[in-house]
């Protein structure tokens, strides 16, 4: 039996068991499966996965979970100490137990997606696979055949949501590994604001397969502030196939960060679509022992006097693999548009390897498009500095590594998310300069 | 400026637009094993290099053509095209310059490369070649004395097969891809060069070579072999008729040099581009790699690329040896329905490799161009050093400047930068060189000519000037 069969035996069965559909969602899965069979599996002889191997997800044999049973202790240490909306997903699976939405400020909506899919909400008839067509990839195809959990989010025009909105993701460890198909929906209306921030994480020994999918609608000034701190479990894979499509003056904002995952592949696609959108990608991983750590990016100039700015940074230790490819595509008649991008590597060990290419694709001549990418060690010449101030070199390398990081992270608004993710590098970092308890000290300094 | 004078100057014609009335000896469209053994066979080829041909054939047969590139052309038709032709009166070779057709002289008083007198004054010896026998060679003698080897692919084979033995297809195997299996089964001509230990080249080698008779598809394969501690600068220049129907140029350059040794590889290419509409214009699909075999070797490209309807080139440099050096400068100009696809692979294996790569694309009309660059850092390159820049300037809203930087790193000491812009001619710029009194044409010319300095200072004097020249020929004025 092929790779491809097995998932597509899972299908047959989830769908026997199955109630009635509205036929939109039947014909929208069929399509989605059909699409997976026609592409297989990505292989490496396909540029867009030249540096990808995923024959650890396609030889898997993963079932669906059923449940969402999660220790409540260990589920409320993973949260981030945030004060938000939460909507929480265990193995794909909505986990009621573990959100909390409180009471809704009017004119914003958020719930899973079966709860949509089976009102058969206007929410989500329309713009479900709008932008992330079955054709986008094998996985997007994949997720389509199997939608049946996610999140919709949807704001009224000029609201401003108060709190974060929060989607939190946990993977089990247990016999069977596991695989979701999660989807998010996301419509901002004209000049709403908001923050959503999807956090992946689970139990240290989980080995399971995340396939998420992401559609962003952002309307004229929206502005959308996109947290996604992927802290999966080590064994884990996960795919994300993120797009965004802006209205004019629209912002965006991602901050896409990751940690953990043993295999990890994020597609972030925005289509700038009216004069004056801007998206603004952080991104910032860190890769140990064989973990595997693929950013893909794609910014679509479509309208003249849109802007993007672009700032990846990567560590890399171990035998870890961490690949880059950013692109800029500048429409014929975009003119005026500013574009930026870089993308910075650390590599902490020879046998770490990164792959990286910014790539800008340009129609147009009035435009000002730069990209830079490095790929070096830490200035000694900072280190010298340091160590004439009486920091020995391990913590003097262990520091600056941690800057490095912390370009990106200074950018972090949410302090929940950002000492999170400081504490994680500093306690990931080799212990030759291992800085977790320095960077404690200085956080509970910072508190007082 | 006013926008019509600048269509004027784009619109300009093919200078170096003529065609030569000389009888060719030429083979009936179609390739198969017996167009391989009519070409081995007039080159007079011993077996082992017949053998070796139709290796590369039959890898060829099942190859397919590459597909990743940025470029849009039809499917070429391999077997409309004729494998070999040869200026006639094979067996009575000029000896000297004034044996040569005098036809063939014209040719290059047209070109506004008198052979004799430029090859004198500027102490460069040339090896000119057209269609595919080399006609002349000159110096010879001179070099002899040094005791550098300087002729035709052929006469080397002839001549000194264990030397082409020894390096031919050891830094471009025949199977390497797929137009170099076709070059490998069908050259027919091109340049060798030996270098031999502690020897500085006394002059700088040169070769023109034209494409001539039509429907010919030219064929250079090009070995230069530096050994230890030898130095040369090699000179290649081409241009070619104005014609029609499309001619496929597939060509092969092979650098070897061994421990302390120095080649420089300098091009000047402008072949016929194709009219406004595309039409015509020749294909380049080329591949150049030098090895870096010896330690503290150095290999430098430096090409302007002005010409052709479509470039594939990819200049490249594996840098074996401890610190050993490689060097990428490239200006590429494309203007009306123009492609080019270009750019170069850094591949550091040994102990403190360093590269450079300085590349400027200008774009305009309706043009589209492409950088696309490799940069390996493999896991023994200890220290290696990569510095990358590469700019476009994009003059009109019709054309389309594309960068593709590959960087693979699997060292944590090595060091890679790549830094890449896009933009146009300031407006700043053009105004504060006119409010000083010069007009926008030279202006124009200015700027764009500053944009390439980096590169133009890597040439050769030569070709230094005859590249500004080329550049402003075919961009002055284009701007709006």
């Amino acid at each position: 039996m092929s790779d491809e069969q097995r998932f597509l035996d899972r299908l047959a069965e989830r769908n026997a068991q199955r109630g009635d559909e509205p036929t939109w969602i039947a014909a929208r899965r069929q399509a989605g499966a059909a699409r997976f069979e026609a592409f297989g599996f990505p292989h490496r002889r396909i540029e867009e996965w030249k540096y990808t191997n995923v024959r650890d997800i396609a030889r898997g044999d993963f079932t669906l979970a059923t449940d969402a049973e999660f220790s409540p202790a260990t589920a409320a240490a993973l949260t981030l100490p945030l004060d938000a909306y939460r909507l929480t997903f265990v193995d794909g699976v909505f986990a009621p137990a573990l959100s909390d939405l409180g009471s809704l400020p009017e004119g914003v909506q958020v719930m899973p997606l079966s709860h949509a899919l089976e009102e058969n909400h206007e929410a989500v008839g329309g713009p479900l696979g709008r932008l992330t067509g079955v054709d986008f990839s094998s996985f997007a195809a994949l997720n389509t055949a199997f939608m049946e959990e996610g999140a919709v989010v949807r704001l009224a025009p000029r609201t401003v949501v108060d709190k974060p909105i929060v989607l939190q993701f946990l993977s089990r460890a247990g016999e069977q590994e596991v695989m979701s198909h999660p989807r998010i929906l996301v419509e901002a209306g004209g000049r709403s604001e908001a923050t959503l921030i999807e956090h992946h994480v689970g139990d240290a020994e989980a080995a399971n397969f995340t396939n998420l999918v992401e559609e962003i609608i952002l309307e004229r000034g929206a502005i959308l502030s996109h947290y996604k701190l992927q802290e999966a479990p080590l064994k884990d894979r996960h795919i994300a196939s993120i797009h965004i499509e802006q209205a004019r003056d629209s912002r965006y904002v991602s901050f896409n960060l990751n940690l953990g995952g043993g295999l990890v592949r994020n597609d972030l696609v925005s289509d700038l679509n009216g004069e004056g959108a801007e998206a603004i990608y952080n991104g910032l991983f860190y890769g140990q022992g064989r973990q595997h750590v693929d950013n893909h990016t794609l910014v679509n100039h479509n309208a003249p006097r849109t802007f993007s700015r672009e700032n990846y940074k990567g560590i890399l230790d171990d035998r870890a693999h961490g690949v880059f490819n950013g692109k800029v595509i500048v429409k014929r008649d975009s003119q005026q548009i500013e574009a930026d991008q870089s993308n910075a590597n650390l590599l902490l060990s020879d046998r770490a390897e990164i792959d990286t290419k910014p790539e800008l694709e340009i129609y147009a001549d009035d435009v000002k498009c730069a990209h830079g990418a490095t790929t070096g060690q830490l200035d000694e010449e900072a280190i010298f500095a340091l160590r004439t101030r009486g920091i020995d070199e391990q913590t003097a390398r262990g520091l600056l590594t941690l800057a490095f990081a912390g370009e990106v992270m200074d950018r972090v608004d949410l302090d929940a998310v950002s000492e999170r993710v400081e504490l994680t590098v500093a306690g990931k970092l080799p212990e030759r300069f291992n800085l977790a308890g320095l960077v404690e000290t200085a956080s509970a300094f910072n508190e007082e | 400026m006013a926008s019509q004078e600048m269509e004027e100057l784009v619109r300009r014609e093919y200078k170096e637009g003529f065609v030569t009335d000389i009888e060719s000896e030429t083979v009936p469209p179609g390739l198969d094993e017996d167009t391989i053994a009519f070409i081995s066979r007039k080159k007079g080829e011993p077996d082992w290099m017949l053998e070796w041909r139709l290796k590369a054939y039959h890898q060829w047969l099942k190859m397919t053509s590459p597909s990743w590139a940025h470029l849009d052309y039809p499917p070429i038709d391999y077997q409309a095209i004729s494998y070999y032709s040869a200026p006639k009166r094979d067996e009575d070779r000029p000896q000297s310059l004034d044996e040569v057709d005098p036809k063939l002289l014209e040719t290059y008083e047209k070109l506004g490369i008198p052979l004799h007198e430029r090859a004198a004054l500027a102490g460069v010896a040339v090896d000119a070649v057209f269609d595919s026998v080399s006609v002349t060679t000159t110096f010879k003698e001179k070099l002899h004395e040094a005791g550098v080897i300087f002729c035709s692919i052929s006469e080397a084979i002839r001549d000194y097969p264990e030397l082409v033995q020894e390096y031919l297809g050891s830094v471009v195997p025949q199977g390497d891809n797929y137009f170099a299996a076709l070059n490998s089964a069908v050259f027919t001509d091109g340049s060798f060069v030996f270098v031999p230990e502690g020897v500085t080249c006394p002059m700088e080698l040169s070769t023109y070579f034209r494409i001539n008779a039509a429907n010919t598809g030219q064929f250079e394969r090009t070995l230069i072999v530096c050994e230890s501690r030898a130095e040369v600068s090699y000179l290649e220049g081409c241009t070619a008729p104005q014609r029609d129907e499309n001619q496929l140029h597939a060509a092969v350059v092979e650098l070897v040099a061994l421990d302390d040794a120095k080649i420089k590889y300098s091009t000047v290419q402008n072949w016929y581009p194709g009219d406004e509409d595309g039409k015509g214009g020749i294909y380049n699909f080329v591949t150049k790699r030098g090895d870096c075999r010896g330690e503290r070797s150095h290999i430098s490209w430096t090409q302007v690329e002005t010409g052709s309807a479509i470039t594939w080139k990819y200049p490249s440099c594996m840098l074996r040896g401890k610190d050993s050096v490689g060097e990428f400068y490239s200006v590429a100009v494309t203007n009306g329905r123009q492609q080019a696809d270009t750019g170069t692979k850094m591949i550091h294996i040994g102990e403190g490799t360093r590269s450079t790569i300085v590349s400027k694309g200008i774009a305009a009309g309706r043009s589209d161009q492409s950088y696309r660059g490799l940069v390996k850092v493999g896991p023994r390159a200890k220290g290696a050093r990569n510095f990358t820049q590469c700019d476009s300037l994009l003059i009109g809203d019709t054309c389309g400047a594309h960068t593709f930087p590959y960087q693979e790193i699997g060292n944590s000491s090595a060091k890679v930068e790549h830094e890449a812009t896009t933009s146009k001619i300031g407006e700043d710029q053009l105004f504060y060189c006119q409010s000083r009194g010069i007009g926008e044409e030279d202006a124009v010319n200015m700027i764009v000519n500053g944009f390439c300095k980096d590169v133009f200072q890597e040439l050769p004097m030569e070709f230094a000037v005859e590249a500004e020249a080329l550049l402003n020929v075919t961009l002055e004025g284009a701007v709006g």
